[in-house]
């Protein structure tokens, strides 16, 4: 027998606390896999936001950090400055993220701190109770927004893989999303990308990952991933946004 | 022949891995495990070609696949 698929191995086997059918689980996974098949076991830093996510800890066997609200990125440029041969991954949602933490973020890019921001945009937030995030979708109903989350109010959806590509200390930024078998298979790529990019000691590395969040939306899982499809992408592109490795690449060619 | 396993107790009932698959080998079980949910059974064992599709979708990581290669 051949083995297909089998769950990764840094994976403990405690099985995690999200909802059925929750994109977290997915994006989880495949770092997981990714660290797996770049045997970084014993460099890999995860750092874990607040929100639905950071109870997992207990679900791989790797080193890992819990992050106050939105602090993530404050971390992880110690956590790489003081040991920059780690893959130090600084893991966010929307809220923790673009609410709690926009200083942290905005200026950890435009330091280039050279870790990999994974953010989980689900355009809610999830743990606390469907409240209104700044990545919710115009028109989108959320606990804080009945009826719809409106401009006159809330002003527009934050874009942040664009927002992060203006400023040279990103070097790669991409959005992709988990809602399919094939859009699954480019995610693990971009992360994967992501981390040897990190590992090379590149600049910041950005992987914005669509994800669902049937609980928060009030719709079946199968049913959020048609939306991501139908109401996230337009706001969200999917595609690399920045990509200045090719350019890397010929500097690196230029000073041999 | 093919192999495709899911943990009974570790499934959450969303379903993806019965809509992703391409031979609609899976279907929802009529057994609910100890956290409340009907979990997913393979129900046509014989049609899986091992493609992995159903693992690759799966959140909370309950499948594991094995091709026959006898
Ligand atoms: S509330 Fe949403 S983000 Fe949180 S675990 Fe549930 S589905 Fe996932
Ligand atoms: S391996 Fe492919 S064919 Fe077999 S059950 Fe999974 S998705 Fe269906
Ligand atoms: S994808 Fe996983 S959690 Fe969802 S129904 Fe299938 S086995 Fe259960």
């Amino acid at each position: 027998m051949k083995v297909v698929y089998e769950a990764p191995k840094i994976n403990t086997g405690v099985p995690t606390t999200y909802c059925g059918g929750c994109g977290h689980g997915i994006i989880n996974r495949l770092i997981a896999e990714v660290i797996d098949e770049m045997e970084l076991k014993e460099k890999a830093v995860l750092l874990w936001p607040i929100g639905c996510s950071c109870v997992n800890v207990n679900t791989m066997d790797i080193d890992q950090l819990c992050c106050l609200h939105g602090r993530g990125p404050a971390s992880g440029t110690g956590m790489k400055r003081a040991n920059p041969d780690n893959l130090v991954i600084v893991y966010q949602g929307d809220g923790d993220m673009v609410s709690e933490g926009m200083a942290e973020i905005m200026h950890a890019a435009i330091r280039g701190e050279k870790f990999t921001v994974i953010f989980v945009n689900n355009a809610i937030y999830g743990m606390t109770g469907a409240q209104m995030a700044p990545t919710t979708l115009l028109g989108q109903n959320a606990s804080t927004a009945p009826g719809g989350r409106q401009v006159i109010n809330s002003g527009y959806p934050v874009k942040m893989a664009e927002l992060l590509a203006e400023l040279p200390g990103t070097v790669y930024s991409e959005r992709v999303t988990v809602n399919t078998p094939a859009n699954i298979i480019k995610a693990k790529k971009a992360i994967k990308k992501a981390f040897e990019l990190q590992m090379k000691g590149e600049g910041m590395t950005f992987v914005e990952v669509l994800s669902m969040c049937p609980t928060g939306w009030s719709m079946s899982p199968v049913k959020a991933c048609e939306w991501v499809d139908t109401n996230m992408t337009e706001i969200f592109p999917l595609g690399v946004v920045k990509d200045e490795t090719e350019g890397l690449k010929q500097q690196e060619e230029a000073a041999k | 022949m093919n192999q495709v396993k899911i943990d009974f107790e570790r499934c959450k009932e969303c379903g993806y891995c019965i809509h992703y698959c391409p031979k609609k080998v899976l279907v929802k079980g009529d057994k609910i495990n100890k956290k409340g949910y009907f979990a997913a059974e393979v129900a046509d064992p014989e049609g899986c070609i091992a493609c992995g599709t159903c693992a690759r979708v799966c959140p909370d990581v309950c499948i594991s696949v094995y091709k026959d290669v006898e």
